[in-house]
């Protein structure tokens, strides 16, 4: 066994480290929260620049490494609170392109991910699904050699800055899920945009009698269902390692200023109930980051069981520590972690959101409690 | 022993909820049943309709103008405000800066400003805390030198709850740098209006502005709005804190968040049938009836034996750190009943009659920010840390 990085793993997360050092402090986030979305096509290009948008995606598009790669650049995503679409991009968009495109999307796609032309988004939550992957009431029905869809989507993560949208369906000749690249300025795609808590942005779609090319279906027709879970264990796992350098950056900061911010003539550090309270979320902090290398070792496993249990456990783990040590964290600041003025809140709620996304804690304790109880027949 | 109401308590119970039924007005319920923000103005509408019943300050005595209740009638009619999605009443005049100005105002301080509190002429905020006095709230630094028949203030308060809409604020201030700490507190009241004042907004994690800091700039106050003596203030803040705990439990408005949550969980679907069905789901939703029939039966045990001046002591620190707690649980649990759709963040959806796009916006828009924002409740009126330390050593004495 071997949980190290390699030395261009290592270079990869140095040279991401100087860009967001450089670029992505505190002050700059602040401002590109500000901006309409949320997102910056400045650091966008940057991003691209240094490379960071193939990650992940094969060699002959421009691309380089797998999940570790993923897993080092999310890490640093986590840390300074980057808002822009690594994860629908690269990750989910990149991801099903590389998985299941053809050679002519691959090369229309993929080069253009890596070069920060193309920004992706998965249109796939409808309302009532929650949590589940297999809930969709979309319809995509055959139109000469192409396709109508109609339906709605909600909580398109991403989907207010993407400009190309992978969209699942019902395929009725198929009967089953089919995937679809669509540009959301296709006539009959109506495009509702709002911000989400941690300074993101989302979309709400209205797909009326939306004319999809045969060209653009993504992947077998029917496959969608299998082709989606393998993309989302990855983008899962991928949240995970976000979580884990949010968390680490939160204990850092609190640690910081439990030594610093003096009460009753002395660092609060010194009460003996914060010392233990800090130790905990480092206790929790310390096994999230193990469970986001297991999540990231299994997420390519070719045994879904294998996979989807042990990426259910990672974002149930790491889910329950975010959300005590994003807590604990705002709560050892006192007043000053309510505050927007600090990271301590922003933190907080990213962690929050990252909780609720693709299953919350609860809803990967029963996917290993489902396997656990299959395991037993 | 009875674990009933009395007989009077319940016709009393009945009589505050057809009064509440009769004259809440609609808007201001809606507005408060669906989280959404409450105006200054809404808040002095429901205090002017409780003032003319004569309701306004239910812990007051009869001899300043308060309906004299019982603690038990108090409590009952706080529950039913709190059911009934009435605003909640703003504590710092009424339930704050009134207890001490009966116990240790001048006589000149009681005429004059009881009844602006009553009538909610006067709008009071609470200057206690300063960027380096919270938890250790004696070490404050704020300066009132006198200067003839004033004193001229100096320094800065922060964490001002609504002071945005305050006529009044009570301040503590340092009037001497000798002896402990403690010893050299004034407890003054100052016109927000007095030139020198600036105030300034905190944006909460929330996106919403609730809180303030307060500037002051050699900000001259009439010798008479100090309370009580010189260098005695400490004892009258402690005072006004042990009121302000025992109310932090609001098990009214408790009851109605989880009624809230109940509804919701009914109604959001989960893998094809409501979330209530779903057996975590709902045993969370059970643990926290519980532990909120626990906080309940506590609280009436307290208040049963409590004459209505009578500083409730330390217990009170029990009522507050679960109070908050609970309250915290209760939003995060309609936080999680929302799954994905906890991550829009819509604030025009928090102004009362926006019609928007997103999928539920509307409905749902106020449950992610009230999370955020119930953090604080652990935090503000002594944290749970403080009250822990408090219970530990004077219930515990270790
Ligand atoms: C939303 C909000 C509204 C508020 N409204 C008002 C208001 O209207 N008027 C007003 O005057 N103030 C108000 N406050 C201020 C509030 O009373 C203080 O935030 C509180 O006293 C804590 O002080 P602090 O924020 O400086 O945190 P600190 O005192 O710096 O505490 C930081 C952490 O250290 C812990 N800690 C401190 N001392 C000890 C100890 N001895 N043992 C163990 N742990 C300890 C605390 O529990 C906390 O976790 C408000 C605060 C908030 C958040």
């Amino acid at each position: 066994m071997d949980f190290e990085l390699d030395t261009d793993q290592l270079l990869l997360q140095e040279t991401l480290q100087r860009l967001l050092a450089r670029d992505y402090t505190f002050e700059r986030r602040r401002e590109i929260v500000k901006s309409p979305w949320g997102f910056s096509e400045e650091f966008w290009r940057s991003l691209a620049e240094q490379g960071v948008l193939g990650v992940g995606l094969p060699e002959d598009h421009g691309g380089f490494g797998g999940p570790v790669e993923v897993m080092v650049v999310m890490e640093q995503i986590g840390r300074s609170l980057v808002l822009e679409p690594f994860l629908s991009t690269v990750v989910l968009g990149g991801g099903l392109v590389r998985d299941a495109g053809t050679p002519e999307q691959q090369s229309d796609i993929l080069p253009a991910i890596v070069s920060g032309d193309c920004r992706m988004a998965l249109a796939h939550h409808e309302p009532g699904a929650r949590y589940s992957l297999d809930h969709v009431r979309t319809i995509a029905r055959r139109r000469g050699d192409g396709f109508e869809l109609h339906g709605r989507k909600t909580i398109v993560l991403d989907g207010a800055v993407a400009n190309l949208l992978v969209v699942s369906a019902w395929d009725e000749a198929a009967n089953g899920l089919s995937l679809f690249l669509l540009d959301p300025g296709t006539p009959g795609v109506e495009r509702v945009r709002y911000r989400t808590h941690d300074g993101r942005s989302a979309a709400d779609l209205k797909l009326e009698g939306v004319v999809v090319p045969a060209q653009r279906l993504l992947g077998p027709p029917g496959e969608g269902l299998t082709l989606l879970e393998r993309a989302v264990d990855q983008a899962v796992a991928a949240l995970c390692a976000e979580a884990v350098g949010a968390m680490e950056a939160l204990n850092e900061t609190t640690l910081e200023y439990l030594k610093s911010r003096r009460q009753f003539g002395q660092p609060i550090g010194r009460f003996q109930a914060l010392q233990h309270r800090m130790a905990d979320m480092y206790v929790m902090a310390t096994q999230a980051r193990s469970m986001s290398l297991l999540a990231t070792g299994r997420c390519t496993d070719p045994d879904a069981v294998t996979r989807r249990r042990a990426v259910s456990a990672a974002k149930a783990f790491v889910g329950k520590a975010a959300r005590f040590v994003g807590q604990q964290a705002v709560q050892l600041h006192g007043g000053m972690g309510i505050s927007a003025e600090l990271s301590v809140g922003h933190y907080f709620k990213r962690l929050t959101m990252i909780e609720m996304t693709f299953g919350d804690t609860s809803h990967h304790v029963a996917v290993v409690g489902d396997a656990i109880a299959a395991e037993a027949h | 022993m009875n674990l009933e109401l009395s007989p009077a308590d319940q016709q009393f119970r009945a009589e505050v909820r057809a009064f509440i039924e009769r004259n809440l007005p609609h808007d201001i319920r809606e507005k408060v049943l669906t989280g959404k923000r409450l105006a200054r103005e809404d808040y002095l509408r429901w205090h002017r309709i409780l003032y003319e019943r004569g309701w306004s300050a239910p812990s007051w005595p009869k001899e300043f103008g308060g309906p004299g209740w019982t603690p038990i009638q108090q409590h009952i009619f706080d529950e039913e405000c709190g059911l009934a999605g009435a605003p909640a009443i703003i504590p710092f005049g009424v339930r704050m800066v009134a207890p001490v100005l009966m116990r240790f105002g001048s006589r000149e301080q009681q005429e004059y400003f009881l009844p602006r509190i009553l009538s909610g002429e006067h709008w009071w905020c609470q200057g206690y805390s300063e960027p380096g006095a919270g938890s250790d709230l004696a070490s404050l630094k704020t300066r009132a030198e006198r200067r003839g028949d004033v004193y001229v203030v100096n320094g800065q308060k922060t964490w001002n709850t609504l002071g945005q809409h305050a006529d009044w604020i009570f301040c503590l201030v340092r009037t001497s740098t000798e002896g402990r700490p403690q010893e050299g507190i004034s407890f003054l009241l100052i016109d927000m209006k007095s030139p020198g004042i600036t105030v300034r907004p905190i944006e909460l994690i929330d996106g919403e502005h609730e809180v303030n800091e307060i500037f002051f700039d050699n900000v001259e106050v009439p010798v008479a709005n100090l309370v009580g003596e010189e260098n005695r203030g400490w004892t009258y803040a402690k005072y006004l804190l042990a009121h302000e705990r025992v109310n932090i439990a609001r098990l009214g408005e408790a009851k109605r968040e989880l009624r809230q949550l109940k509804r919701l969980a009914a109604s959001r679907p989960s893998g094809g049938r409501p979330l209530i069905e779903d057996p975590r789901f709902r045993s969370a939703i059970a643990e926290l009836e519980i532990d909120l029939l626990a906080l309940e039966y506590t609280v009436l045990r307290v208040l049963s034996h409590e004459s209505p001046d009578r500083d409730p002591g330390p217990v009170s620190s029990v009522l507050k750190i679960r109070g908050a707690e609970l309250q915290q649980q209760l939003a995060e649990l309609k936080m999680l009943a929302l799954g994905p759709y906890a991550l829009p963040h819509i604030p025009e959806a928090l102004d009362f009659g926006w019609q928007g796009e997103p999928e539920g916006a509307g409905e749902w828009a106020p449950i992610t920010g009230r999370y955020f924002n119930m953090r604080k409740t652990t935090i503000y009126g002594g944290s749970n840390e403080i009250q822990r330390n408090i219970i530990a050593q004077r219930i515990l004495g270790l």
